[in-house]
């Protein structure tokens, strides 16, 4: 005898994966044992299920394992063995860090003109070894590039999803968030520069919108009330900066990939 | 070369590429497939390859040796799939005229279905292929998250940034497409 209403498709779905809570879930094991409608559309579901399950994943071509290291060896950073200790602290920002970031700035901008060039003509033979090694560089500081990204996301990911705190009298601690906004501000600065003054408009938007965040945040005090915090969610939500900055990232790696390539195909005619 | 991965991941920290490369040659092939179920296709999956074990090198530091390794991989490439599969949806907003054409031409040649044929896992696997490609990218991600990858709906929720409803909603349209697409063919 069955008491509740037939379960809909969408139920189904959340019964097979065992996403119903412990009540749902109750009704629904009660009422699908007395409903034969129900148990024709389970087991449908069912069916089409395991026929999903029953397609064997694509497989990579025999000596896969070959060619992905052929082209990952030298995308690998070597900073591991060279110790350049600039580059891999270079991310906390002294004074005589912000000349160095700058430095890597400039490089960056040839880099992307270096870059442009070659899309436009083949290079002379002569500066090849000049060409191949700015690729190299392009690709270490495209890196960068694509961590401070990463950096930003984070910090707008802990904004957007921070807990609401009903017991502290409304009012969030932010101070992780803040000293890492402050962090990051100078090296935006410094890429949005370098995005402008090689005609990347798109970058250099994106990169304006992060750094108007940044910049509040990091001038925020560390304890905020709930309204202030919505507000900073709500600029991020409406301009869709938390995507926008994953896009933009995501073509930094792109790029990245695309530097990778183009070294091994060089390298393999070099050989 | 290191017999465990605990053993090559530490070598591989202090710079060794060779044990890096074990872990390479132990892990693409696991690596590709999920990548491949992510993404859809070959090209990117290779590409969400090269990026996955890059993001692994540069974070070898971070890795705690007593977890799997193999799992820690896993975790990365859903990361970098998802980061390409979001960044594409926005590259290829506003071109469904172009995407609704390629799916006509990909359903002419579309072949009967005997019951023969159905057999066969590489036609199972071809169909489910097409049944994949009729969801959005969206929708696969979070499909293939659920039901190959076990996760929950809340935890998709966090890996995509969608809230969990919407989470939910895409779960629930993926399956919709994928029984107007499968049922003719499961029911005998
Ligand atoms: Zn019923």
């Amino acid at each position: 005898m069955s008491t509740t209403l037939h379960l809909n498709d969408d139920d189904l779905v959340l019964h097979y994966y065992g996403e119903m809570t412990p009540a749902e879930e109750a009704n629904a094991g009660a009422h699908l044992a007395s409903c034969a409608h129900c148990q024709a559309s389970y087991a449908k579901l069912q069916r089409v299920m395991a026929f999903v399950d029953s397609a064997p994943a694509v497989e990579a071509a025999p000596g896969f394992e070959r060619i992905a290291w052929a082209r990952l060896e030298p995308a690998l950073p070597a900073p591991r063995r060279a110790s350049l200790p600039g580059m891999l602290a270079w991310f906390v920002l002294s004074p005589a860090r912000l000349a160095f970031t700058a430095g890597i700035v400039m490089l960056i901008g040839a880099a992307f003109m270096a870059g442009r060039m070659t899309r436009q003509a083949a290079p002379a033979a002569a500066s090849q070894i000049v060409q191949s090694a700015e690729k190299v560089r392009e690709r270490i500081l495209l890196v960068d590039l694509g961590e401070h990204l990463d950096r930003s996301q984070m910090v707008l990911v802990e904004l957007v999803s921070a807990p609401l705190n009903d017991d502290s009298g409304g009012s969030v601690d932010i101070s992780l968030e803040q000293s890492r906004a402050e962090q990051l501000v100078s090296a935006n600065r410094l890429y949005r520069q370098t995005a402008l003054s090689t005609g990347d408009a798109a970058m250099a938007s994106v990169l304006d919108e992060l750094e108007r965040v940044l910049v509040d945040v990091a001038a925020s005090p560390s304890t905020v009330t709930q309204e202030d915090l919505d507000m900073v969610r709500r600029r991020i939500e409406s301009k869709e900066l938390l995507f926008k900055v994953r896009v933009v990232s995501s073509q930094v790696r792109d790029r990245q990939r695309a530097e990778t390539r183009q070294l091994t195909a060089g390298s393999t005619l070099g050989s | 070369m290191p017999h465990t991965d605990a053993a090559a991941v530490a070598l591989a920290r202090d710079g060794d590429s060779e044990a890096f490369r074990a872990l390479v040659d132990r892990h693409s092939r696991a690596v590709y497939r999920l990548a491949h179920r992510m993404t859809g296709n070959p090209q990117d999956a290779e590409d969400v390859v090269q990026e996955t074990f890059l993001k692994a090198y540069r974070q070898l530091g971070r890795f705690e040796s007593r977890a799997n390794f193999g799992t820690w991989l896993h975790r990365i490439c859903v990361n970098c799939s998802i980061d390409l599969i979001r960044s594409r949806k926005h590259q290829e907003a506003g071109h469904d005229a172009a995407d609704l054409e390629t799916l006509d031409s990909v359903d002419e040649h579309r072949v009967d279905p005997s019951p023969e044929r159905l057999m066969l896992s590489s036609e199972v696997q071809e169909r489910v292929g097409r049944a994949m490609e009729e969801l959005t990218a969206m929708e696969r991600a979070a499909f293939v998250l659920r039901h190959f990858e076990g996760q929950s709906i809340e935890e998709i929720s966090g890996a995509l940034g969608l809230k969990a409803n919407a989470a939910k909603h895409s779960i629930f349209r993926a399956v919709r497409k994928m029984r107007l697409a499968l049922e003719p063919f499961v029911e005998s």
